[in-house]
């Protein structure tokens, strides 16, 4: 690939303007040269012969008339096995690697190879000469950690192209041919197990797009009973400063019923995925016996950590969930914050001197958002098997206050909410998802009927529970305290969760239906209470077993002796 | 000899615009005008159009005084004979010692790679209850006090920092007050703890630019003692007047605010500046503990709201006591399970109760019945207040514990608490001792 090169003309923090003389593409990857150093760019504008371009790094030492390489591709990601366990930067470097490279700090200009170039992977191939194949067949496989990694026919393809060699079983590296491939009109093409991709652009080698309606249990009582996902599904997390997003999005990437999990830290603090990194290696999969970090990527772009690459880390994390997805996977990513890749839009187009909308964030802030959470999806596959990916992000209104753009832009297109309030967080009821305000449309695996008359005694609970801060408790009759009592204990033994709790921390479907079966029991029972301090005993004790119940060992004699005792009370 | 500029060719704010050409993007500058020599810092470029913001400040300069370039960036040197000594924002020393000199290293520097920080696992002991047993403060942690004006957020921060068992501590000071200033200053000395200090001051009453330096002179000096394996205390107070400052240079260069006049790479500027701190694997540490007073006492304010989201929690200083509402370590389950086996349950037993006096409290206050659960609530919300919540409170963690489980079987029966029986019969005190154990 030739570089054309241009010339530095401005620079204005992370955007620089280049003069080019022959022509750009937008999007397109350029390299600002400082040194011996290349600081990796987008072209995200032109005019006339000047293109500005966002740089992925500082631009602390650049000069007026320094040279600019534009390399003719778009900003793409390396697709193939050995992404796993890994964890990258927004770019796709790969942050260990670099660390043995670099030590301590991040050092700029320096890019390496996302996926290790010496492995040798033993490959077994699915087609046979002659075959026909199109874009995403599956063409072999090789194993990667618990998985069948599929090597698939490149996603850029059209129609369909005939199979005129494939490799034997056996090892090889990623970037060593393991097919040719030619067309109908007789162009032919080598195939690799690693192939290049442009993340902004969505991989769509299936056959059609699902309803999401199969249910993604995440082992969080309130939202698998109460506000659902599907996989495939969106959903997003809206709250104040530490209501516990990261927390819920933590407990998720452990406990969620999927088989990969991508996890992007996107604008966030860096000791938060330090913990996820260093622990994830050591901890068990319950569903494989493997450790979670066979199952985990993690794109990982902090705070402290360039802007612009802040943006495009979420763009990688999705693309290489999209390629797990074309492997009839079920793949969850989890982006903590949205809020973040906003600002970093927000900066850019302050930058670009575009005319600002709602509190400074560009006109376009909708439909980005839109279309990215529009890639998630459930699909079935041209050879028959489906796969999905779920999208759940965070979001971090400024002030708390959800009447704000992003989160807006979000609540349009997501599936659910699972909004988070600070009075929630306050009183130290995790997760602090409000039950009032948040909503899905997903279907529910737990009897819906039940579900409902739990809502309802939500609302009237929290309807006298309001009533009675203008009339006090001796102005509310015993009834409504009662209704009062039975939402405070449904909150409290079911909705609230101990995170870090081993046991509470996860409860499978099962066990929630079956819990969940115990707790309408008592919301439906009628108590023969004559008075409210009466009242108040009862349920403050029954609460308090609920709440031994829960961190018991699921069909331990622990539990069935305080079931035991639960039945007792409310014989 | 690098050339000299007597083009300036506009003056708006603290920023001048020169024209010249072969300067880089953040390279520092000297402006000779009348009121002295000042450093300046590229801060744009447009061909040869290249703004400058100037340190102490754009007043007196005259469209033809020299600026030259210097071909580096923002330094400070760095040795061990920093400790001791007091220097302003720009590193011109404020004592009688000598000029920085030598072994340069550039300030803002890039991140610490992720791969390369641990998890945080030491505590660091204050002898404050409200911090130790409710809000763990932990090595490498970044935490602000939220504070109104005129609350003790200084003294606290100067407690805190003699208390805690670090080798090395870096004081910024960002638009402090002179006696603010002279305070910290006697305090460190008094205590004998300036041997181990370094400070960077810049007072309500230097050049605004300065203010902008100070956070990142602090912690490039604090990570090259922590790359020595030191354990590093940074104090930034208040880092309020350092986002204000930005705001004024923003305003300058037009750009286009975000939210009450604050520029758009707020949260990102102040994250910058944050995420310094750090545990490094195989070498020392950074805490960061600043101060963010909070303009009409208002949370959702622009700053403290971006440092919120920044930050491993808030300590929120209001009426002279830490609040047990709106503080938040969120490291604090790194270290609280390794203390002693009833520190969580008496952090969680306490706070639970507290909240709920505080709901009896406000009934109180419309004039409803109290019942009896009331009564023992109220005496509750008193006893935790005088000897937990008071600042003067100067115990050690397991003191502070005992004296938790005094206070609980002063106010309740065990059947009331909701503690494991197991903890109960371990730590519930048999005779309730009234007043016997009070704070020292
Ligand atoms: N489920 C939970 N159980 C117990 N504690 C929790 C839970 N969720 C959150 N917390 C507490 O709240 C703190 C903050 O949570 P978290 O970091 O998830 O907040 P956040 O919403 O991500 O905040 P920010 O927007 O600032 O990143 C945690 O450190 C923890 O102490
Ligand atoms: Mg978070």
């Amino acid at each position: 690939m030739t570089s054309k090169p241009g010339r530095i003309v401005a620079i204005n923090g992370n955007m620089i303007t280049v003069q080019f003389d022959d022509h750009v593409i937008q999007n397109e990857v350029a390299f600002a040269v400082l040194g011996d150093q290349r600081l990796k760019s987008e072209v995200i504008r032109v005019r006339g012969m000047q293109a500005d371009l966002q740089v992925f790094e500082e631009t602390n030492g650049l000069r007026v008339n320094d040279a600019v390489e534009f390399a003719g591709n778009l900003l793409s990601v390396e697709l193939g096995p050995g992404l796993l366990t890994q964890v990258f930067d927004g770019l796709q470097n790969p942050l260990p690697r670099l660390a043995e490279e670099c030590g301590f700090f991040l050092k700029r200009g320096t890019y390496l190879k996302a996926l290790s170039r010496e492995t040798q992977w033993e490959f077994t191939p699915l087609v046979k000469q002659g075959d026909t194949v199109r874009a995403g067949s599956w063409l072999g496989s090789v194993p990667e950690g618990i998985f069948e990694h599929k090597i698939m026919a490149p996603f850029d393809l059209a129609g369909a192209w005939t199979v005129t060699s494939i490799v034997d079983k056996g090892a090889c590296t990623v970037d060593s041919p393991v097919a040719v491939i030619a067309s109908a009109d007789g162009r032919t093409r080598e195939v690799a197990m690693v192939q290049e991709w442009p993340v902004k652009i969505a991989i769509d080698a299936y056959a059609e797009r699902q309803r999401p309606v199969e249910p993604l249990t995440t082992k969080c009582r309130i939202i698998d009973t109460f506000f659902p996902i599907s996989r495939g599904g969106t959903y997003c997390i809206p709250g104040p400063f530490g209501a516990g997003k990261t927390v819920l999005q933590q407990v998720t990437s452990r406990y969620a019923d999927v088989d990969i999990v991508i996890i992007a830290a996107c604008g966030e603090r860096a000791g938060e995925v330090v913990e996820t990194l260093r622990e994830f290696p050591h901890l068990e999969d319950p569903r494989t016996g493997r450790t979670l970090m066979e199952r985990t990527v993690i794109i990982c772009n902090t705070s402290s950590m360039p802007v612009a690459a802040r943006e495009a880390s979420v763009y990688t994390a999705v693309t290489i969930g999209e390629y797990y997805r074309q492997m009839g996977l079920n793949v969850l990513l989890l982006a903590d914050s949205t809020s973040r890749w906003a600002q970093a839009l927000r900066e850019m187009s302050g930058r670009l001197e575009e005319i600002p909308g709602e509190e400074a964030f560009p006109a376009y802030l909708e439909s980005r958002i839109a279309s990215f959470y529009e890639r998630a999806g459930a699909v079935k596959l041209h050879g028959g098997a489906s796969g999905s990916l779920t999208i759940g992000g965070t979001v971090s209104p400024a002030g708390g206050n959800f009447e704000e753009p992003v989160t807006q832009a979000t609540l349009k297109v997501v599936g659910a909410f699972h909004g988070l309030s600070r009075e929630r967080s306050d009183a130290r009821r995790y997760p602090a998802i409000n039950p009032l305000e948040s909503w899905s449309k997903y279907p529910n695996a737990i009897d819906e009927e039940a579900v409902q008359f739990a809502r309802v005694m939500l609302m009237r609970g929290s309807e006298v529970n309001q009533m009675m801060k203008v009339v006090g408790e001796e102005g509310t009759s015993v009834d409504d305290f009662v209704a009062y009592l039975k939402a405070e204990f449904l909150d409290a033994v079911y909705l609230q969760q101990d995170a870090f709790d081993t046991v509470d921390a996860a409860t499978p479907l099962e066990r929630q239906q079956y819990v969940f079966a115990k707790v309408s029991e008592v919301l439906r029972t009628h108590f023969d209470l004559k008075e409210k301090d009466a009242a108040r005993r009862f349920f403050l004790e029954l609460t308090q077993l609920f709440k031994t119940w829960n961190p018991a060992e699921w069909e331990s004699d622990d539990f069935k002796r305080i079931e035991q005792q639960i039945n007792a009370r409310i014989a | 000899m690098r050339k000299v500029y007597t083009r300036v060719i506009q003056i708006a704010g603290n920023v001048i615009t020169v024209s010249a050409s072969g300067v880089a993007n953040g390279e520092l500058a000297e402006v000779y005008s009348q009121r002295g020599t000042s450093l300046a810092q590229v801060i744009r470029i447009q061909s040869d159009r290249v703004a400058l913001q100037v340190f102490a400040g754009a007043r007196g300069i005259a469209t033809n005084d020299e600026v030259r370039f210097l071909g580096h960036e923002m330094r400070v040197s760095f040795s061990a004979d920093l400790l001791g000594r007091v220097f302003d924002g720009s590193g011109v020393p404020r004592d009688r010692g000598p000029a920085l000199s030598g072994n340069w290293t550039e300030i803002g520097g890039p991140s610490v790679n992720p791969a390369k920080r641990i998890i945080p696992r030491h505590m660091v002991r204050t002898g404050i209850p409200m911090i130790d047993v409710f809000n763990t403060l932990v090595e490498s942690q970044k935490l602000p006090i939220f504070s109104v004006a005129g609350e003790p957020y200084n003294e606290l921060l100067a407690r805190i920092a003699m208390q805690a068992e670090v080798d090395v501590i870096v004081f910024g000071g960002m638009g402090l007050k002179y006696d603010d200033y002279l305070y910290f200053r006697d305090t460190f000395d008094t205590q004998g703890a300036l041997v181990r200090c370094v400070m960077f001051v810049h007072t309500a009453a230097d050049p605004v630019v300065e203010c902008l330096l100070v956070p990142d002179m602090c912690l490039a000096v604090a990570e090259k003692f922590a790359l020595e394996g030191k354990r590093v205390l940074a104090l930034l107070t208040d880092m309020t007047n350092f986002a204000d400052a930005m705001k004024e240079i923003a305003i300058t260069m037009e750009q286009v605010p975000s939210n009450r006049g604050y520029p758009g790479d707020l949260y990102s500027k102040l994250a910058a500046r944050y995420e310094k701190a750090v545990d490094f694997d195989g070498a020392g540490s950074i805490t960061i503990l600043a101060v963010t007073t909070m303009p009409g006492d208002d949370v959702t304010h622009p700053v403290p709201d971006n440092t919120g989201y920044i930050t491993e929690g808030q300590f929120y200083l209001r009426n002279g006591r830490i609040e047990p509402f709106g503080s938040l370590s969120r490291l604090k389950q790194q270290v609280n399970g390794k203390t002693r086996d009833d520190h969580r349950t008496i952090m969680n037993t306490m706070i639970q109760l507290y909240a709920a006096c505080r709901e009896t409290q406000e009934k109180q206050a419309m004039g409803f019945q109290m019942s009896a659960w009331d009564t023992k609530l109220l005496k509750y919300g008193g006893l935790f207040e005088q000897r937990m919540m008071t600042l003067s409170v100067n115990i050690p963690l397991e003191r502070a514990l005992d004296e938790c489980w005094n206070i609980l079987a002063e106010c309740f029966e065990k059947s009331e608490v909701s503690i494991k029986a197991g903890m109960l019969d371990e730590y519930w005190p048999e005779k309730s001792r009234p007043a016997g154990g009070s704070a020292a």
